[in-house]
């Protein structure tokens, strides 16, 4: 069986190897071979995780050590795998989902000359981050994190013609790297106070020393968020997620469902000691949680770009599980499960948003879509799925995902609980706004299309089944999976010998919770239907208010990074090169400059009079010879 | 005779040696001059060759010679081809490497 981890992360590597490298003869093939790969890590997981099944919830979790990496005195980095319920989920999250994406990438990339070359991206993808979950300690994790961030870089660019999508796919991975700072930041923090980085070495140890060096663990614990927040486009890292919609739609399907973003989730998922061990830390995990929530569900609800808009409810869905993942032990379990049911729904809206454009002549803008659903019905009901999954609609699965954290919110207590709870349940009303409008905007109302640049009217049609059957099975599981997640508090079960679960004492009733989140919900679906659906949508964005000109601009966050961080930086280096203009080749020109001038007088002797040669021949003689008797006298 | 007089007579010769030397022009003058320099010293060395009572300083007299001799024959050669060129014996002349 613990071979079968290995292979597990090998199938999609080798994918990706011999796509990459096969060249043009397997141009005809090279969708398939991806997607098999795929499919058979999908089956290795599907087994390991029969298996684990049938083992006792504490006995569940399998090791296995390949061989030691770097084999130095006093540092051993292993190349091992571990694989617990945690990493199970993710396994099957990250293989299921993505095959699917496969599938979907197959009709929807069928026209594109490099599609071979997309697959092999596709699987380093899931190889890398099926490696980031399965690691069984932080060093080769983060050879799996920066995997990921390398196959990001290579899909959000992957049309690489287009100068903005190259622009996107070197912001997504410059930001990544500000992020990476801190996760390796953190190892080496922990590799100096734990002596180790395996995760059955650190996370009891640092439970252990929480009183003993709660300063070094606070910090580790900040750095590990700054980590999270590069990777889960959490403020104040997360402005690359919009422009990342610049890659193909699957790409953005597979970055905001299985891959990706939800590394930053399993990371402060996986350690939670550190974070139990570091309220400080914890403080800024929900803080930032909790900001981003909003800030994305605000984001979305202003842009016209369908997949922005999407971009901005994944930023503020990873806030929600952000959010729950820093209360602590009561938030892991239902920040995870949150976190599977935002799988299959982000992706469904995903591979929607796909299909509405694979038949719109690539147009993005919702302004020039409209009354989509009679024309594309498959699309129409499983995005409807989708959308009513993540706005929470009772018995879907967002419902009871969102929910929890909502409950587990004000069960943090205190004020601090009133505020998270609030601002939980505010983003579920925007989340309602927002994704109402997309809904409202793409499949209702009249048509306003319109030919696109060179004049090609759209014929709105049915995607081919490779597309639509992804999508139906994704549909099945944004029902579904919540409510069978949920009875008998399955998923809790499941995760509650790796994460550890309390149960806080919430200051309202879940009942409450229920009813506050069912008030926001209806008060959002109506603002939004107030707004666009009793009214006609205007084919060209109006210039709206202070506050949606902000959203649309991503709050200005672009404007804050280039006034702050690249004017800054700007002013930074100029100083800089003014200090080494002025001191450093100052020092150098004027050791020059002064050896040049002692030379130019010293040059003056050598005027080519032997009388003057001999004089200071006779002269140093002189002084020779005054010398030895000065010296003997002495 | 007191020995510290043929001292004092070669530090009198090389004084006007080396003067010489230093304040004429005529290259001939000078080369004479930087004989007598030499001449003075091997005077020094059998001096004191005779006040030690062993041979070495006039040993090294006779290799003074050597080199002076040795030395006459370059230095004219030179200060003949310098004259040939330049039509003038004088040494603030011949002040550059070049014509």
């Amino acid at each position: 069986m613990e071979t079968l981890i290995g292979l597990l992360v090998a199938a999609p590597l080798l994918g990706a190897g011999v796509l990459l490298t096969g060249g043009k003869r397997l141009d005809r093939v090279g969708h398939w071979i991806g997607t098999l790969l795929a499919l058979l890590s999908f089956v290795f997981g599907a087994v390991l995780f029969t298996n684990m099944l049938g083992k006792d919830a504490d006995a569940r979790t399998l090791n296995s050590h390949l061989f030691t990496w770097v084999p130095v005195d006093g540092f051993q980095a292993d190349v091992g795998f571990q694989l617990d319920q945690l990493s199970m989920t993710f396994v099957l999250l990250i293989t299921g989902v993505g095959t699917l994406i496969h599938i979907y990438s197959i009709g929807y990339m069928a026209h594109d000359e490099r599609r071979r070359r997309f697959f092999g991206y596709l699987n380093l993808f899931l190889a890398a981050m099926l490696l980031l979950v399965v690691a069984d300690n932080y060093f080769l994790l983060y050879a799996g994190w920066e995997g990921v961030g390398l196959a990001s870089y290579l899909l959000i660019g992957f049309w690489q013609h287009k100068p903005s999508a190259a622009t996107a796919a070197k912001k997504a991975f410059i930001v990544n790297r500000v992020g990476d700072i801190g996760l390796s930041v953190a190892i080496m923090l922990m590799f100096t106070t734990f002596g180790s980085f395996a995760f059955n070495q650190v996370l009891p140890q640092a439970q252990q020393a929480s009183t003993t060096q709660h300063a070094t663990i606070t910090g580790i614990g900040f750095m590990l968020l700054l980590a999270a927040c590069g990777k889960s486009a959490q403020v104040p890292l997360q402005s690359w997620l919009g422009d990342a919609m610049e890659g193909p739609t699957p790409v953005s399907a597979l970055i905001h469902a299985a891959t990706m973003v939800t590394a930053g989730v399993y990371l402060i998922t996986r350690s939670g000691a550190i974070f139990n061990a570091a309220p400080d830390a914890q403080t800024a995990v929900v803080t930032v949680g909790a900001v981003t929530l909003l800030f994305g569900a605000i984001v979305g609800c202003a842009k016209d770009d369908i997949k922005k808009a999407l971009a901005g409810s994944t930023m503020s869905q990873i806030g929600y599980m952000i959010m729950a993942a820093g209360l602590g032990p009561i938030g892991y379990v239902f920040a995870i499960m949150h976190l599977v049911t935002h799988g299959f729904f982000k992706a469904g809206l995903f591979l929607g948003a796909g299909s509405v454009m694979h038949g719109m002549n690539d147009e993005v803008d919702m302004r020039r879509y409209g009354g989509l659903r009679k024309y594309m019905p498959v699309t129409f009901v499983t995005f409807g799925l989708g959308y009513l999954a993540i706005i929470g609609f009772p018995g879907l699965s967002g419902f009871f995902s969102k929910d929890k954290i909502i409950e587990a919110a004000f069960a943090k207590g205190g004020t601090e609980g009133w505020i998270l709870g609030g601002a939980a349940l505010l983003g579920a009303a925007i989340t309602a706004f927002y994704m109402t409008r997309v809904m409202l905007m793409t499949f209702f109302g009249e048509k306003r299309w319109q030919p696109d640049a060179e004049g090609h009217e759209p014929h709105p049609h049915e995607s081919p089944s490779s597309m639509t059957i992804p999508m139906i099975i994704l549909a099945f599981g944004s029902v579904f999976a919540g409510a069978f997640f949920s009875i008998n508090d399955r998923f809790l079960k499941w995760l509650e010998p790796v994460t550890g679960h309390s149960e806080g004492d919430s200051p309202v009733s879940a009942g409450t919770v229920t009813g506050a989140t069912m008030v926001c919900l209806v008060v959002g679906v109506g603002i939004a239907w107030l707004i666009y659906g009793r009214r006609p949508v205007p084919a060209v964005a109006p210039r709206g208010s202070l506050a949606t000109r902000a959203a649309r601009r991503d709050l200005y966050q672009d404007d804050f990074n280039h006034v702050v961080l690249v004017r800054g930086g700007e002013h930074l280096t100029r100083s800089l090169v003014y200090l080494d203009h002025s001191l450093v080749d100052g020092v150098v020109n004027g050791t020059a400059a002064s050896v040049g001038g002692l030379s130019g007088r010293l040059r003056k002797l050598q005027n080519g009079y032997v009388r003057s040669y001999a004089v200071s021949m006779l002269g140093g003689t002189a002084v020779l010879v005054a010398a030895t008797l000065l010296m003997r006298a002495v | 005779m007191n020995p510290a007089n043929y001292l004092y007579l070669s530090a009198l010769l090389f004084t006007i040696g080396a003067a010489g030397v230093l304040i004429r022009r005529n290259a001939i003058v000078v080369f004479m001059c930087v004989e007598l320099m030499l001449n003075a010293c091997n005077l020094a060395f059998v001096t004191f060759s005779r006040l030690h009572g062993n041979l070495d300083g006039q040993v090294i007299a006779f290799f003074t010679m050597v080199v002076a001799a040795a030395e006459v024959v370059v230095g004219l050669a030179i200060i003949v081809s310098i004259f040939r060129s330049r039509h003038s014996a004088s040494v603030d002349d011949a002040n550059l490497m070049k014509l």
